[in-house]
């Protein structure tokens, strides 16, 4: 038995590849920097005195860290027709995705931040700084160069994952392979060539996050220590 | 020494009291320094001199009893605890620097974030004040860069840009060896002679004999004795006595 493996017929299909690759990128690009914020802000959230915002804080990470990416993809896209909202497919897949890795960073952040020694956040409150100045300027950074790995890692799996946006048909990576290998009957090649892509994408991320992370953290890029 | 009564003291605890659970740690301490003042806070560990001092600058809450810090009533609810905070420098054991920035950094944050202070005069500040720490060079040095005698004196250096009525220290010397703690001492006296009122838990009995105008020792929980540096020589009470000839026993 022998595979016969035909890769022109599907390569040809190159421009529809290369945008495929793109959206994906672009989705991972948004619901990045989305859930980031989204995430910081649940893991200070769930540190609040306010017992009803940590609350709030533990459920929205629990649901979403206990219920499949699919089911919550349906859900914000069906919920949102119902409310009769008309958003374009993109937007809906923004929205979750974000509202996934935001749960995820939420939990890795709040790692970060109970790595923060007490006696920084006291030494910050004796020269009289306000707890947003703590945050801001004491506890937010090393938080996040102490989990900086965990965090590359969650969103690089948040790009694979969003493959499953294929499902709501925006025209993503995976979508369009589901396309082409349907038009051209070549599943095996196309699926290579999209894992290969999907290969490409996580080094370009990597890439990008080694990149910040020489802006972020200037003094591991002088002294190259762990902090 | 300097005794002044028509002049309101700058620190003042009344009959303070504070538990941690069941445990009593201050059961009615009461002490009052006034400006220009050094006083040395001393006793075994657990006596509660370290909680004493804590109180003054809020990091602990009293139970009972009245605190009153260059005007603030520290002991109430409603206290602003930046505007007491501002008045009040306090240096830990473990220097606490911020280590993601560098000691330049670490220096002009509070005068800049807090009291809205410009970025060049911050610097200049930072200068002025490393200066006087002998650390003029390690402007743009990161903390782990340097000995635990320069953190801690860069440390105090932090605390001194927010031009502090009163400084607190917190066994400052206690992670250091002799060698390092002789460099944090000098800095100290010279701060001593420049005027600063200062409140110190210590170990360093030959030094707090040294610099302090007055001494106060605390067992179980209660100012045990008070008086003037010479009573470490000439002990009335037993405990201190025992305290002061046993050599300074370490935490």
């Amino acid at each position: 038995m022998s595979i016969q493996l035909d890769f022109p017929a599907v390569l040809e299909r190159w421009p529809s590849f290369l945008a495929g690759a793109v959206l994906t990128l672009e989705l991972a690009f948004f619901a990045t920097v989305l859930g980031a914020l989204i995430g910081t802000l649940a893991a200070v959230g769930r540190g609040s005195r306010s017992a009803a915002i940590a609350g709030a804080c533990k459920f929205y990470v629990e649901a979403i860290r206990n219920t499949p990416l699919l089911v919550q993809i349906f859900l914000v896209y069906f919920g949102l027709a119902s409310l009769g909202l008309k958003l374009s497919a993109f937007t809906v897949a923004v929205a979750a995705l974000t509202i996934n890795v935001g749960a995820y960073t939420a939990e890795i952040m709040r790692a970060g931040f109970e790595a923060i020694p007490r006696g920084q956040i006291e030494a910050a409150e004796g020269l009289a700084l306000s707890r947003l100045q703590i945050y801001w300027h004491i506890i937010l950074l090393p938080a996040i160069e102490k989990v900086y790995p965990a965090l590359t890692s969650q969103f690089v799996l948040l790009m694979l994952a969003s493959s499953v946006c294929s499902q709501i048909s925006a025209e993503e990576l995976t979508a369009v392979a589901n396309y082409i290998q349907s038009d051209t009957y070549r599943a095996f090649e196309t699926y290579i060539i999209v894992a290969v892509l999907y290969i490409i994408l996580s080094l370009v991320m990597r890439a990008g996050f080694w990149g910040l992370g020489l802006v972020l953290f200037p003094r591991r890029r002088r002294l190259g220590t762990p902090l | 020494m300097q005794q002044n009564p028509s002049s309101e003291p700058i620190v003042s605890l009344r009959d303070v009291q504070k538990s941690f659970g069941p445990l009593r740690v201050l059961d009615g301490v009461s002490f009052a320094v006034q400006r220009g003042e050094v006083l040395a806070l001393i006793g075994r560990s657990g006596s509660g001199k370290s909680t004493a001092l804590r109180c003054i600058d809020r990091f602990e809450k009293v139970d009972g009893g009245e605190i009153v810090v260059c005007g603030h009533r520290v002991d109430r609810p409603d206290v602003d605890l930046r505007a007491l905070r501002q008045d009040v420098g306090i240096v830990f054991q473990s220097y606490n620097l911020f280590p993601h920035l560098t000691i330049e950094q670490n220096i002009t944050l509070a005068p800049c974030a807090v009291k809205g202070m410009a970025t060049a005069q911050a610097r200049d500040l930072a200068r002025k004040v490393l200066a006087q720490v002998g650390l003029e060079e390690k402007l743009h040095a990161y903390p782990e860069q340097l000995s635990g005698g320069q953190q801690q004196r860069a440390a105090i250096a932090r605390s001194l840009a927010m031009q502090p009525k009163v400084m607190l220290f917190d066994e400052i010397t206690s992670a250091l060896d002799p060698e390092l703690t002789s460099e944090v001492l000098k800095v100290i006296e010279q701060l001593a002679a420049d005027g600063m009122t200062m409140v110190m838990v210590t170990h360093e009995m030959g030094f707090a004999k040294g610099i302090a105008d007055r001494i106060v020792f605390m067992h179980r929980g209660k100012v045990h004795e008070t008086g003037p540096a010479s009573i470490l020589t000439s002990p009335t009470t037993p405990e201190l006595t025992q305290f002061v000839g046993t050599g300074n026993l370490k935490s």
